[in-house]
């Protein structure tokens, strides 16, 4: 079951960095935004696999929770600050 | 193998997927309406299936009502998000991709 999680979490990480390619070749600043959204997306479940490869579920629950927070509200003030300036 | 372990494997296979999915229309779709669509919708849905699969395969305990916690936030500020930055994009006039220039199917329609 470990090697599942193991082989799960690689193939995560692959995906990580194909959206690296929109968030560094990306045409203008809102789709880097995207981008670096999908990554915390992608970034929330591989610290939870890595929880449960290394037996301490307990201890990256929290990292990942907070890290879904600081993601959300990361996307929210970028989408705001970019609407309020009008330098998309 | 236990029933759990089962379906768990089940739960995590669908969400890779579907992340798969995600990732490959955030790289080829051509617009960036499209790319928000594809990433905005595939990547919620993935989340929700691989949290699910993660508290099968934890039980029922303390990190699994955790779990369920993130699954439920996430169900609510991935679409917010998603909706903040498609209404940053669209006030800051960036023109959505149109599939046809207007002139071809007025020329057909005129030959009939």
């Amino acid at each position: 079951m470990t090697n599942f999680f193991l082989i799960i979490g690689v193939g995560m990480c692959v995906l990580v960095l194909a959206c690296l390619y929109r968030v560094t070749r990306g045409p203008d600043v809102l789709n880097r935004a995207v981008g670096l959204s999908a990554i915390g997306t992608k970034t929330l479940i591989i610290l939870l696999l890595m929880g449960v490869i290394y037996d301490r579920v307990e201890m990256f629950i929290d990292i990942s929770m907070v890290y879904a927070l600081l993601n959300f509200i990361g996307t929210l003030v970028l989408a705001k600050y970019l609407e309020r300036t009008g330098e998309v | 193998m236990l029933i759990k372990d089962v379906a768990s494997i089940l739960f995590m296979l669908a969400g890779f997927f579907f992340f798969t999915t995600a990732t490959l229309g955030l790289l080829r779709l051509p617009d960036f309406y499209a790319r928000l669509h594809a990433t905005g919708k595939g990547d919620t849905l993935a989340v929700l299936l691989s949290l699910i699969g993660l508290a099968i395969y934890n039980g029922f305990s303390l990190i699994s009502i955790k779990i369920v916690f993130i699954a439920v936030f996430m169900f609510l500020a991935q679409p917010t998000a998603t909706h903040a930055i498609s209404r940053a994009a669209y006030r800051g006039g960036v023109p959505p991709w149109v599939n046809e220039p207007e002139g071809n199917t007025v020329e057909q329609g005129g030959e009939k």
